[in-house]
């Protein structure tokens, strides 16, 4: 087995992506740069536009480092629900155009496939800067540019980032939780509304302990001067000339694929 | 970041705070009485100071206020006045730093240097002076040797906390609190935070006041003992003289004073039948998937000792579990004790190995093949809970109805209920009322469980395991942070149970426990670790 992308239970440890190309860029631009992607691909909905950013997309990841194939593999979730809308998209939009398929309910004409195609494209397209995000960036990062660049209230920014360090301890609790009811004779055997009790009784155990450990940790927090004043940043976040260039190159792709297609003639906005 | 050796820390940013209190006291307006009242004190800078009392005595409350951590929102609550360098300690804020018994609670951030950074950025240092002020804190807790981008949560208990005291000192605090800053830390890891404690009180020349309820890991370091309770100070002195006035006292109160240690009449050992037998396993913490689980059952059925594709934390692990005797698993943390335990109540699969009950603890259960019948991982959960009950370490993980009294009918009714028989209502009556009696916990009987205190949350996650009568109790870790009254009461119901040959197996790294209940003791070593090299061949 390979060591995966991102560890389940610590969203802070160390990934090997976070130490290439793409970790080394500045948190916030990267965060910027994906927000603008996302807009670009919104505005469109032709399937020349949306499938050459999609492909500029995969050629840009795989310059920098970053395997793109195989992180839709792993996050392989958001894969398939992009596939599957684009499907079912393709068998239930208005049928126009040549019939490809007709086989009693299912029913594809060339149109709707490519409405579907081009659905199931935008969604791949939209998740790859999302996950190049995810994987390549500790959070302690993105909260320093949110913090300190973007002027969001600091208090918010480093409670959530206090609070995100908990996901982890929480899912081992789950686990521990889980055993602790199977000691007590709870499990496999019960009928599946005494499991649902079973599952509502932990979840609430999960939170109380979650809210009793956030309570601790919210005093650990005013005890070290953390309150809604002033204060000064040990980490500055630091921007560089690739930071530059990274964001200019996520603009060009934008561009180039609506240009593509406008220069194709096939270029369709949202609103048309 | 570099780092240069840091001999001493600047004594113009960080002397000793002084803390006065006159008839201080807190009030919660909704409450009947003052959680604290009459605190008349003064302490120097730099003085060390111990906090004694029985649970209850509002020692945290005093401490938090002490720490500007109590807001008195309506101007009520606070009774007298408590100054700290003579401002309200709301006021003096960066003055003290506080520092709470769970290690998990001490770390704000994820990176090493980033979460002692955390405190100075709150007080508005500069950019450079926190830098040099992380790694001046890091060298007086030992952790210098951490890269600053090191993981927090990879770090152990002892070393989360010496990382929240380098958060403190940090701050340059003046005044070091620290409340029960080792209850939930093992022998080693005690020594460890006590030695950082009192190394940078040294360096700092801060003030130090402790809460701590097992007197002897202080009382020869500290230069003064307060004894409170909810209606002021009883006793204010020299260790030596406190802990001589006070002593009946204390040990009423259930604090561990030194030299003290419940005694108990040396009990016969009459082992019985084997009830468990393992043969070499090696266990994990990794949880199987459904593949492995259905492999694991054709290799059984086929009459194969199976083995499984997951890492062992350890392994070659032989021993029988007998009728009425005690059998204490000791052994360093991260040895595996805790997860051979689980195994053992059939929590988890073992890795390798044969590991089967008896006939005589295995009939009826609900299982066609004897190969399974006396597998005790392929049991039922509520054949397991009726044979063996678990209690962990957090009672409150086991928790899952609203009060106590149901608390104790669950598991008889559930088992009843999987086995679709009527449930015997004289019957399971008289069991709860005699585990009311039994566990002194019949004056909470329609309480929440979650409201209760720790030594009765830890006496009613004992009852509910043994509400279904089991023949193998297992303990991971029962005397861990449980006052000497607790503790002395867990010992004599052990000892109860073994004499009605009830098996009785604890997780534990208290070896006066071990000694008080007696039996035999099973040791983690050297010859049950998994080597490195075949755990990272199989990682990858």
């Amino acid at each position: 087995m390979s060591a995966p992308l991102l560890s389940s239970t610590d969203l802070f440890a160390p990934a090997p992506a976070r130490t290439g190309r793409l970790g080394q860029l500045n948190a916030g631009v990267k965060l910027l740069a994906t927000l603008l992607m996302t807009i670009g691909l919104l505005l469109v909905k032709d399937w020349v536009s949306v499938g050459s950013i999609f492909l500029l997309e995969l050629v840009a990841l795989r310059l920098l480092g970053l395997n793109p194939l195989k992180l839709l593999g792993t996050f392989w979730p958001i894969l398939f629900a992009a596939l599957l809308s684009g499907w079912s998209t393709s068998l239930l939009v208005e049928k126009t155009g040549e019939t490809l398929i007709h086989w009693g309910v299912l029913w594809i004409t060339t149109d709707s496939l490519t409405v579907g195609v081009t659905l199931a494209l935008r969604g791949l397209a939209l998740a790859l800067p999302g996950l190049m995000l995810i994987t390549t960036t500790d959070p302690t990062d993105i909260a320093d540019s949110l913090a300190q660049t973007a002027k969001l209230p600091a208090r918010f920014v480093l409670a959530a980032l206090a609070s995100l360090r908990l996901v982890g301890l929480m899912m081992s609790e789950w686990n521990v939780l889980g055993q602790a009811r199977r000691a007590r004779g709870l499990g496999s055997q019960d009928s599946l509304w005494q499991r649902l009790k079973t599952l509502v009784g932990q979840t609430f155990a999960l939170l109380v302990q979650a809210i009793r450990r956030g309570t601790r940790l919210a005093t650990t927090m005013e005890a070290r001067g953390f309150g809604s004043g002033k204060r000064t940043w040990a980490r500055v976040p630091t921007y560089s000339r690739a930071d530059l260039w990274f964001f200019v190159g996520a603009l060009a792709i934008c561009a180039a694929g609506i240009g593509l297609s406008a220069t194709a003639g096939t270029l369709l906005w949202m609103w048309q | 970041m570099q780092t240069s050796p840091v001999p001493s820390f600047r004594s113009d940013t960080s002397s000793g705070a002084s803390i006065v209190a006159e008839n201080f006291g807190w009030h919660y307006p909704a409450h009947a009485q003052p959680v604290i009242s009459e605190i008349n004190l003064r302490i120097e800078p730099g003085e060390k100071v111990l906090l004694l009392g029985p649970s209850g005595a509002g020692k945290t409350t005093l401490l938090h206020a002490i720490g500007g951590l109590l807001h008195d929102e309506d101007g009520e609550s606070q009774l007298g006045t408590l100054t700290l360098n003579g401002y309200t300690p709301e006021d003096a804020r960066g003055v003290s730093g506080l520092m709470q018994q769970d290690p998990e609670s001490s770390v704000v951030l994820a990176r090493v240097g980033d979460d002692v950074a955390f405190g100075p950025e709150n007080l508005q240092v500069p950019h450079q002076e926190i830098w040099r002020r992380v790694d001046e804190s890091l060298a007086a807790v030992g952790l210098d040797h951490l890269a600053l981008d090191h993981s927090t949560s990879a770090l152990s208990g002892g070393q989360k906390q010496r990382l929240g005291l380098a958060g403190i000192l940090a701050m340059h605090a003046g005044a070091i609190l620290l409340d029960e800053p080792t209850a939930n830390l093992d022998p080693e890891g005690v020594k460890e935070v006590r030695d950082a404690v009192l190394r940078a009180q040294r360096l700092t020349g801060a003030t130090l006041v402790v809460i701590e309820h097992r007197v002897e890991i202080w009382a020869e370091y500290v230069d003064r003992v307060i004894v409170v309770n909810r209606n002021g100070i009883t006793h204010d002195g020299t260790p030596l003289q406190v802990l001589q006035d006070a002593r009946a006292e204390l040990i009423a109160a259930g604090v561990w004073v030194p030299d003290y240690s419940p005694e108990f009449p040396a009990r016969e050992a009459v082992a019985g039948d084997v009830l468990i037998t393992a043969e070499k396993i090696a266990v994990t913490r990794q949880n199987p998937s459904r593949r492995i689980i259905k492999n694991r059952r054709a290799d059984l059925l086929a009459g194969r000792s199976p083995h499984l594709g997951l890492q062992p934390v350890a392994q070659n692990l032989s021993v029988q579990v007998r009728a009425g005797e005690h059998l204490g698993i000791l052994g360093p943390n991260g040895s595996g004790k805790s997860t051979f335990a689980l195994t053992l109540a059939g929590l988890l699969l073992p890795v390798a190995g044969e590991l089967t009950a008896s006939p005589e603890l295995s009939q009826g259960v609900d299982m066609k093949d004897p190969a399974l019948r006396s597998d005790i991982a392929s049991w039922k959960p509520a054949d397991l809970a009726s044979r063996i009950g678990l209690v962990f370490q957090e009672p409150e993980q086991q928790f899952i109805r609203s009060t106590v009294r149901e608390e104790l009918e669950f598991g008889p009714r559930h088992i009843a209920r999987s086995r679709r028989q009527p449930v015997d209502e004289t019957q399971l009556h008289v069991r709860v009322e005699e585990l009311l009696e039994r566990l002194r916990l019949k004056h909470v009987e329609s309480a929440n469980p979650f409201t209760l205190s720790g030594g009765e949350k830890r006496r009613l996650s004992v009852a509910t395991a043994l509400a279904s009568a089991p023949r193998v109790l297992v303990l991971d870790e029962p005397t861990f942070g449980q006052d000497a009254n607790t503790w002395k009461e867990l010992v004599l119901l052990i000892r109860e149970l073994l004499d009605e040959s009830v098996a009785v197996i604890s997780v534990t790294h208290d070896l006066d426990f071990v000694r008080a209940v007696g039996g035999r003791t099973f040791v983690l070593d050297s010859t049950h670790r998994v080597s490195t090299d075949a755990a990272s061949r199989r990682a990858l």
